[in-house]
């Protein structure tokens, strides 16, 4: 077997290239995480009885809160970096 | 990245395998875990809606019900899909 400190340095391209194949297949999969955890969410607050077709009121209920659930996010975020720097000085 | 790597090795026959064959197995793994996550939330919503009193066996309408909210499920997943898409284009242009 090789040792660490002999690889080829192909050998080293490959595996560098597959470290960034595999890092873009992982933001994909944290992608679709994120929408799995959001449409559970804004699925209890927007669909009542799920009809044969997804109304346009329904559309624009799961558009917003996606929308507004991410701005929940950002300020809540925003304010509490504020409040850990102030009580940090 | 010790387990990582060991972890492939092992499932072949002691040689290499090449980037290509390790991307496709990633990607299977992934789109696995993808439907087993949407089968499981969706599962547990459409419970939710259609079964309010559990029967001897799911009846006829009980059957429509799930069926519809499957569909719709899987519609309410692909509009959030798209919106948290745009909603990402839009942040990173924004910095």
């Amino acid at each position: 077997m090789d040792s660490y400190d002999n690889i080829s340095a192909s050998e080293k391209a490959e595996a560098a290239d597959l470290q960034r194949l595999i890092a873009t297949e992982q933001q994909k999969a944290q992608f679709q995480a994120q929408v799995h955890s959001f449409t559970d969410i804004c699925w209890d607050k927007c669909v009542d009885s799920p009809g044969s077709k997804l109304d346009y009121r329904t559309e624009t209920c799961l558009v917003n809160c996606v929308e507004r659930f991410i701005d929940t996010t950002l300020t809540i975020t925003n304010r509490f970096t504020q409040m850990v720097q102030k009580s940090g000085h | 990245m010790d387990g990582f790597g060991s972890d492939f090795s092992a499932g072949g026959s002691g040689g290499k395998m090449d980037t290509g064959t390790i991307m496709e197995q990633v990607k299977v793994q992934i789109a696995v875990a993808n439907a087993q996550e949407l089968l499981q939330r969706m599962t547990d919503k459409c419970f939710r809606k259609c079964i309010s009193k559990p029967g001897s066996s799911l009846d006829n309408s009980e059957q429509k019900c799930i069926a519809m909210c499957m569909d719709r499920y899987m519609d309410s997943w692909n509009i959030v899909s798209r919106t948290y898409n745009s909603r990402l284009q839009r942040e990173r242009a924004r910095m």
